[in-house]
């Protein structure tokens, strides 16, 4: 128990071990920095899919850890990528505004560049007023702030009045679910004061740098690894000590850790808010990667996925997470992006684009079914760790999961 | 002795049917008390009342010296406050070692934030060592609590228990399902708890209750039927009728 | 040219007027007196030979009035009479219009046909009607009043009282003195009628009732200096700076009318400053100063002075200027008391609406009440039963309605088809339910949320599998014809067939389910395993078929919901995730393990839903926003539904 924390938990080294290898070797291979063998549009790819890892890390956390599935991180993720896509809408129009305006005969005032701004940004949504939650829009760091204030505090108001209220299970599954439905939805409507279903867009470019797309996208690249490394670090340290007991406690009997004293209800909030903040930082960094972002990516569907991708990974172990993310999220890339050669049958061909999501959705029942460790159980075996079958083993993370009890139904 | 729990015509209904009726029961500070009762008197639910599961519909439940209602605290206010509760099931943390299981429960500061940085001990490890050897599982610490046999787990339930350092234990049905030398070895720690502090052991054994050698008090429908020694309710017109005559 | 020659003619015929009238009818003899301005063919000075007409008396008029507007009404250039005439062999068949007989068939070079223009045919027309509101066919009378109601006019009043007295039919009857009364309300010169009328048709729900009644209290905003000028009908005096009319508009309508001069505004400052730099200084400032609006004034106050542009016009002068004026809203209509009984009678009318509008919306909540309660009784059995939740569920639904576009296209009777579909979609979805049971959730009881994930796998390869096979566009789904229309009951509270008998489906599932839980060894079954599964299992009952018929019949309730759900939206492999959230909020908030607990929870988000959208008509995007984050709120105060099961049986 003295030990130091890397030599207990020898996987993260590991994990950033690989994670550094990777991103030097795709740092060699790019062509912003390198050989040029990987295209900067497939660096765009791998930096998004890393942060698609970064809040797999978050989900994991949540239900892999604490036990609650949520339904609804993707919402953070969005609300984190709009945050930031607010700064680099109005910086880049700023700066194209004062071009246009320094070619008319009088220097502009302050409220000509604003309105200037406004009439670019909301033109499409036929207004240009700046809603009051563009206050800050103007300050990149006022913004940064607001990736990780407003996503977090969303969280903990909604978290607080769901464990307040002992929702859990499968009801606050459906409880998140609903928060990020109409999240979505009043984002979708144009008076929401973030451009309706048009969404934030240019935000590849970053305002004021004139490096081209290839070098940007490295520097994503590399700000995405750097934030996988240290939110798994984080995740790790969480979850390692007495804080990760409780947790896992909490998930395995609430009311067992709630008699010992623990408030559970602090404990889900402190965690909810937690991966939601993670899910925003993670969120920040794809969506510029991304180049737009409207409501369409917070709809629940994006929220589930995140479950299956952290399921067909193995929840309860981080790596588990970030594999399922990187995995499912690049296979689905490939499969519809029409890579994945056509399977002729005679009769019938089967186009990946049409199917591929069939096969998801089967695989997936399969994993649920036949796999519950996911993806990340193959470690088990690889390194010979299976353990032997005995009482207590653990079949996944819900309540009463365990095979002891489950057979005492 | 001074009063430590004081419970007083506290009743409790679900859906009409009366679980508590109008019950009242004390208990001081170092007293073994075991409470029995035929099924559906009320036992299981006095615990819920007690520990803040159940709200009670009317009475009142004062805590301590300063008589501190316990009926306005969440669940984990009043296990802070002194009050430790084993389930009926042996619940403990099953995929989780058992040392991990007694550090969890040793009293520390329990908010989120010291247990984030939290970090055991030379001290808290020896402390969890000792619990270990007392409840006999010793030589079991780093062993996965999953992996523990039935009466093991019981064991360990007291002994997260007994690290909470609680001023009041409530124990349900401790020997359910335990071999003979697991039941002696179980009322040895009870009583050696009980020097200590209050316990209230719930039991259908007579035998073990016997053993425990306490202050009987037996519930039916809800409230106390008889109070005293074990012979005393034993020799009882009513609880002959209702309970052991049957 | 012709018309020369006409005109020549007309000076000769006029010799022979005389004996032109001894020799004909009395209609022609109507026409040859106005015969002149019936040939100048001009709308202003039409009117008197139409009247006429019109007014003559005679039984004839009608068929003139008509033959003239429907240019078949002909002058013979040799005599100068008016004739009907037809094409025929040979040229025309003039028809007399006194004796109704052909006299001749005449070349058409002899003729001439008179053309009256759009406008004239308009007062023709308007002249026709009160020969049309006698027609012994009741059908041109109804027409004729629906002209009538559809293009009211001043004209048509008088026409109009004229017809009541004779009219026979009872219904007619009613709408002719209806419609009198609101032309009297409309057009009647006495003020003292129209109040009348409008105390008569106070309180109707009619939309032409308030078409009439709004005109009147149409106002129009106006400027006067001073005092408002004697004989306007005010409806209110408006200040300037108020909610009602703001300073800037205030002022621009005095620009408007030329009563001020125009505002400088900041875009003007730019351009007079732009058009005024001579050496990189504008009225002694530097350009490169000109960054914020106090220094731009600054130099164009400088440049006002020195008389190169219009002076600049202070906010201390505009105020200055709108004191000196008084603003007003005046009624178009001058007279104050029919004003005032018109606003009188449109509150009347407004409560009147307000309250069946209630009505409608209480209808409309219902409606879509059923619909939840259909899209979730399914739902609500498996969740409550097997306490698993079905991510799939909305997959069913589309599939049911997907079985009934399929069964449409076998079977062409819409009837028929949907007789067949129903069933149909319920064994259908029933067997996919019965599989998914055996196949999956069997497998993942007491691990509820796998359960729901790996429901959510098979929900996405249903939806995307339909999309494969039926493509992306929308099938429709048509209701057979008996279906289609509403019920009507007055202008404001109306509700589609098709809505009622999703209503009166809804009923009827409920009907099924109370039936088979409370009279049939199913149902028993089953609440035997909700409430102790090992105990029942261990008398004898099989849990495993149990849970799978009460998996299957939820299932096939889905699809029935979806075949209801497909008559009045498109089916789509969307379908079902449409409606998948709602029917989960309806068993959450009505509570788990009970059927009028979904009853509850469906009424309330219906009629919550339709209350937001009402409260909020212009957005449903926002209506449903506000709906979620009320469930969230709701599920503080009651985590576990409105009817939730208590005590120890409700577990933890």
């Amino acid at each position: 128990m003295n030990r130091s924390f890397v030599a207990r938990n020898p996987s993260v080294l590991i994990f950033l071990a690989l994670l550094a290898l990777f991103t030097l070797g795709v740092t060699i291979l790019s062509e912003g920095f390198g050989v040029g063998m990987v295209s900067t549009s497939f660096v765009k790819t791998l930096g998004k899919t890393l942060c698609l890892c970064l809040v797999a890390v978050a989900m994991d956390l949540i239900w892999g850890y604490a036990g609650i599935l949520s339904l609804g991180h993707f919402a953070f993720f969005g609300l984190g990528g709009y945050m930031i896509g607010m700064w680099l809408m109005y910086e880049r129009t700023r700066l194209i505004v004062v071009d246009a305006l320094a070619q008319g005969q009088l220097p502009p005032t302050p409220q000509e560049v604003v309105d200037g701004i406004g009439n670019q940004i909301f033109g499409v949504v036929g207004s240009s007023d700046f809603p009051v939650i563009w206050s800050f829009a103007d300050s990149l760091t006022l913004q940064l702030a607001m990736v990780v204030l407003v996503p977090g505090l969303l969280a903990l108001v909604f978290g607080w009045l769901a464990f307040r209220s002992r929702v859990t299970g499968v009801y606050l599954s459906i409880l998140t679910q609903a928060m990020t439905l109409a999240l979505a939805l009043y984002l979708f409507q144009n008076d929401s004061g973030l451009r309706g279903n048009n969404g934030l867009s240019g935000l590849q470019n970053l305002p004021g740098v004139n490096a081209s797309q290839d070098v940007v996208s490295m520097w994503f690249f590399w700000a995405s690894a750097l934030a996988l490394g240290l939110g798994y670090l984080l995740a790790a340290w969480v979850v390692s000590g007495k804080f990760g007991s409780v947790i896992r406690g909490i998930r395995d009997n609430e009311a067992r850790v709630r008699f010992l004293g623990y408030s559970v209800e602090a404990y889900k909030l402190a965690m909810f808010t937690l991966t939601a903040c993670i899910a925003a930082i993670a969120g920040a960094l794809y969506y510029p990667q991304a180049g737009i972002i409207n409501p369409a990516e917070i709809a629940p569907i994006a929220s589930i996925y995140l479950a299956v991708w952290v399921a067909i990974g193995g929840r309860g172990r981080l790596y588990g997470a970030v594999i399922g993310a990187a995995v499912v999220s690049l296979l689905s890339t490939w499969f519809t992006g029409g890579q994945a050669p056509d399977v002729p049958l005679g009769f019938y061909t089967i186009k990946w684009v049409d199917w591929w999501l069939v096969l998801l959705g089967l695989s997936f029942v399969g994993v649920t079914l036949f796999a519950p460790q996911g993806i990340g159980g193959l470690f088990d075996l690889i390194s010979d760790r299976l353990r032997p079958n005995r009482h207590g083993a653990d079949l996944g993370p819900d309540q009463g999961s365990l095979r002891e009890k489950e057979a005492q139904q | 002795m001074s009063t430590l729990l004081e419970v007083s015509g506290v009743s409790v209904s679900f859906d009409g049917f009366r679980a508590i009726n109008n019950l009242s029961f004390r208990i001081a500070d170092a007293e073994m008390r075991a409470v029995i009762g035929p099924n559906g008197a009320g036992k299981t639910t006095f615990m819920d009342i007690v520990t803040g599961k159940t709200k009670p519909d009317e009475g009142r439940v004062l805590w301590g010296e300063k008589s501190v209602s316990l009926l306005k605290m969440s669940e984990a206010k009043i296990a802070q406050a002194g009050v430790g509760r084993k389930f009926q099931k042996p619940t403990v943390f099953e995929d989780q070692s058992v040392q991990e299981n007694l550090l969890m429960a040793l009293k520390k500061p329990r908010g989120w934030l010291p247990v984030l940085s939290y970090r055991p001990s030379e001290e808290d490890l020896a402390k969890v060592a000792t619990l270990a050897d007392d409840i006999g599982l010793g030589d079991a610490l780093l062993r996965k609590s999953g992996e523990l046999s039935h009466g093991q787990k019981q064991w360990l339930e007291i002994g997260i228990l007994l690290a909470q350092e609680p001023r009041l234990l409530l124990v349900d049905e401790p020997a359910a399902g335990m071999t003979p030398e697991e039941r002696e070895k179980t009322t040895d720690i009870l009583v050696e708890a009980a020097k200590t502090r209050a316990v209230v052991v719930v039991e259908h054994d007579m035998e073990f209750v016997r053993r425990l050698n306490c202050k009987v008090t037996v519930l039916h429908e809800g409230s106390v039927l008889a109070e005293g020694s074990l012979d005393h309710v034993t020799s009882n017109q009513d609880v002959i009728d209702v309970y052991l005559g049957r | 040219m012709t018309r020369l020659i006409a005109a020549t003619l007309a000076l000769l015929l006029t010799c022979v007027s005389a004996f032109a009238q001894d020799a004909t009818g009395p209609i022609q003899q109507v026409l040859q007196e106005h015969r002149d301005t019936i040939l100048k063919s001009s709308r202003t000075t039409i009117g008197p030979a139409i009247d006429a007409v019109a007014d003559s008396g005679l039984p004839q008029a009608q068929a003139v009035l008509e033959a003239w507007s429907d240019k078949n009404m002909w002058l013979r250039e040799a005599d100068g009479l008016f004739f009907r005439a037809e094409k025929a062999e040979g040229g025309y068949a003039l028809t007399d219009f006194d004796s109704g007989e052909v006299v001749g068939v005449v070349d058409k070079d002899a003729l001439d046909q008179i053309k009256p223009n759009s406008g004239i045919r308009a007062l023709i027309g308007t002249a026709l009607v009160q020969f049309q509101l006698k027609d012994p066919d009741p059908r041109r009378r109804q027409d004729a009043l629906t002209s009538i109601s559809r293009d009211p006019d001043q004209a048509l009043l008088k026409p109009l009282r004229n017809s009541i007295e004779m009219e026979t039919d009872a219904t007619l009857k009613a709408q002719k003195l209806r419609l009198e009364r609101l032309l009297t309300i409309g057009y009647d010169a006495d003020p003292d009628a129209r109040v009348q009328a409008m105390a008569d048709m106070s309180g109707d729900l009619g939309v032409d009732v308030r078409a009439t009644l709004n005109p009147l209290v149409a106002t129009r905003r106006t400027v006067a200096q001073g005092g408002v000028p004697e004989g306007t009908n005010v409806a209110a005096i408006l200040k300037p700076g108020s909610d009602a009319l703001s300073k800037v508009a205030a002022y621009d309508m005095l620009v408007a009318a030329d009563l001020a001069p125009p505002r400088v505004t900041d875009a003007a400052i730019r351009a007079a400053l732009e058009a005024n730099i001579t050496d990189g200084r504008v009225g002694g400032v530097a350009v490169q100063q000109l960054n914020t609006d106090a220094a731009r004034r600054t130099a164009y106050i400088t440049l006002a002075e020195a008389g190169t542009v219009p002076p600049f016009i202070s906010e201390d002068e505009v105020q200055a200027t709108l004191d000196e004026f008084t603003f007003y809203d005046a009624y178009f209509d001058p007279s104050a008391q029919v004003t005032d009984a018109a606003n009188d009678a449109l509150n009347a009318i407004k409560l009147k609406v307000g309250m069946n509008q209630a009505a409608d919306l209480t209808l409309d909540a219902l409606s879509l009440a059923s619909i939840y309660f259909l899209a979730a009784i399914g739902l609500a059995i498996t969740f409550g039963v097997m306490g698993v939740i079905n991510m799939a569920h909305g997959e069913f639904i589309m599939m049911g309605a997907y079985t009934g576009y399929v069964v449409q296209q076998v079977i062409p009777n819409h009837t028929v088809s949907i007789l067949v579909a129903i069933p149909l979609a319920f064994a259908v979805t029933f067997a996919a339910g019965v599989a998914m049971e055996r196949l999956v959730i069997r497998w993942l009881y007491n691990r509820p949320l796998e359960t729901l994930l790996a429901t959510f796998g098979i929900s996405i390869a249903l939806q995307q599998l339909a999309k494969n096979i039926f493509g992306t566009q929308a099938r429709p789904l048509t209701s057979p014809a008996w279906l289609d229309g509403a019920l009507t009951l007055n202008d404001v509270v109306s509700i589609s067939y098709i809505r009622i008998a999703i209503f009166f489906l809804a009923l009827f599932f409920l009907a099924v389910f109370l039936f088979i839980m409370k009279r049939t060894r199913l149902g028993l079954e089953t609440r035997a395993v909700t409430q102790n599964p090992r105990m029942a299992a261990s008398m004898g009952i099989n849990p495993g078929r149990v849970n799978m018929l009460t998996f299957g019949l939820g299932s096939g309730i889905a699809g029935v919901a979806g075949v209801a759900i497909g008559l009045f939206a498109k089916v789509t492999s969307e379908l079902g995730s449409d409606y998948i959230v709602q029917s989960f909020m309806t068993v959450v908030v009505g509570g788990v393990g009970n059927i009028w607990g979904t009853l509850a929870g469906a009424t309330m988000i219906g009629f919550l839903q339709k209350g937001i959208e009402w409260g909020n008509p212009s957005n449903t995007l926002a209506a449903q926003t506000y709906m979620i984050v009320f469930i969230i709120i709701f599920i503080q105060f009651r985590p576990r539904g409105i009817i939730a099961l208590k005590g120890r049986a409700a577990g933890d």
